[in-house]
């Protein structure tokens, strides 16, 4: 008799210490939950990579034509990869058509400022020799002085730079053509995006130049593809901006 | 369950006498970071009242079929759930704003005030008190971040939900947008609460006798 209690009693503390009985809410509310979220990022993931890519895409035609521009563009998406030796950086670079004229191309590059990295949109014109204009998707810089760089006051003295000297930064007034004025207090976050930017413009130079997209008019061959044209496709439409 | 409080007496005192920035002091590390400007802040209240209501209504629910030692396990775990849908809505919906918020709206997963109404209240009243709870409290927090965003971009920038209040000739504070702006507004507001709370106090000692 006391025997069989005995064991009754290791037997229910056995099935007390068992880990189902002890945490099947915890696995069934993960499980739930992690069905629930793969849910919701099935649904709003394409919605926030088009964000991504809009944000850039919207910027294109003012970058390229100024702000009044209200051509309707044809945007190809390419990414081109430049860079010597082991280190090899690659640029999503988007190239711009009015009709089957190039208007030029705005590079998308990425690199370390002063707090965290930059990320800038480069306007080119279709020969590669003049900066169009530049703008800034992200940074991190210090609030009230680094982060100055957005204001559109600033980043206008890049408008119309020649691409064939590197950028330079100068902390009085700018007197050559290939010089910046500095954010005040905020030196090394000007020379970073500096940096960024002659970087950006020496790497895609030379295979832009080198007939990877073709400027002028469009070859046939080319035309039939068109690349970047499917149903998602941001080919038309983003001039209005 | 008689001393525990009524749905009402929970949304009251979430609000001034229990305000989780003012008087529980948690939640700092957002309070701090995102009150530079009104509207960020109050993008942020709302999404931890979103996180909070859910994660209480959530909890209370299965508060019976809670074992003690891993309540704080499924507490995070339902947290995480709701942050994580905010901030994948706010990257969806709001893109700017999500990208302004950065990393704070993931971070709500740590944030004390939730964790703290789970186990205060949640686990032990019902889903109505806990909602209650839930809306008292964020309430509460968002009052605290208005106040002190409202501070931080007016003296900041003259500014207020991107609209321009001062005089143009206002010289913009700069120092007030930065993080040592964050201290100065939280120090001196949190010490204008605490005035206010201890002459409350001693007014009603004295009118008690």
């Amino acid at each position: 008799m006391n025997d069989s209690l005995h064991t009754e009693n290791s037997g229910n503390k056995r099935v007390k210490k068992n880990f189902l009985v002890q945490a099947w809410l915890v696995i069934f509310l993960s499980t739930f939950f992690g069905v629930a979220l793969a849910a919701i990022q099935l649904t709003l993931s394409p919605k926030i990579a088009a964000n991504r890519l809009n944000e850039t895409l919207n910027k294109v035609p003012g970058l390229l034509l100024g702000d009044q521009a209200a051509v309707p563009m044809k945007i190809i998406k390419r990414s081109v990869t430049a860079g010597a030796g082991g280190v090899k950086k690659t640029y999503s670079v988007f190239a711009a058509r009015v009709g089957s004229r190039s208007v030029g191309y705005v590079v998308k590059a990425t690199g370390q400022g002063y707090a965290d990295k930059i990320d800038v949109l480069i306007g080119l014109d279709g020969a590669l020799n003049k900066i169009t204009g530049i703008f800034i998707l992200g940074q991190k810089e210090t609030p009230g002085l680094g982060a100055k760089m957005v204001d559109p006051a600033w980043r206008a003295q890049f408008t119309g730079k020649l691409t064939d000297k590197p950028l330079k930064v100068v902390k009085t007034k700018a007197h050559a053509e290939n010089e910046i004025d500095a954010i005040t207090g905020a030196t090394i976050s000007s020379r970073s995006l500096c940096a960024i930017i002659n970087q950006a413009v020496h790497d895609v130079r030379g295979p832009l130049a080198s007939g990877l997209i073709p400027s002028g008019p469009i070859p046939s061959d080319l035309n039939k593809t068109k690349p970047g044209k499917g149903p998602n496709s941001p080919s038309n439409g983003h001039g209005s901006k | 369950m008689a001393d525990q409080p009524t749905p009402l007496e929970r949304f009251i005192n979430g609000i001034l006498p229990e305000n989780p920035v003012y008087r529980q002091v948690l939640g700092m590390c957002p309070t701090l970071a995102v009150t530079n400007n009104l509207k960020g802040a109050m993008t942020m209240a709302g999404a931890v009242l979103f996180v909070l209501l859910c994660a209480n209504v959530i909890i209370s629910l299965i508060r019976n079929l809670l074992k003690p030692h891993l309540r704080i396990v499924v507490f995070t775990l339902t947290i995480a759930t709701f942050v994580t849908i905010v901030d994948r809505f706010l990257a969806a919906y709001m893109y700017q704003m999500s990208k302004q918020l950065g990393p704070y709206i993931p971070l709500i997963i740590v944030n004390c005030i939730i964790i703290c109404r789970c186990e205060v209240c949640a686990s032990k009243q019902s889903v109505f008190t806990a909602a209650a709870d839930a809306a008292g409290q964020s309430l509460g927090y968002a009052l605290a971040l208005a106040s002190i965003a409202s501070v931080r971009e007016i003296m900041g920038t003259g500014m207020l939900f991107g609209l321009r209040v001062l005089p143009a000739a206002w010289p913009d504070w700069v120092i007030m947008v930065l993080p040592p702006g964050a201290f100065l507004t939280l120090g001196l507001l949190m010490g204008l609460a605490n005035y206010l709370v201890a002459r409350h106090s001693a007014v009603e000692k004295k009118a008690r006798g």
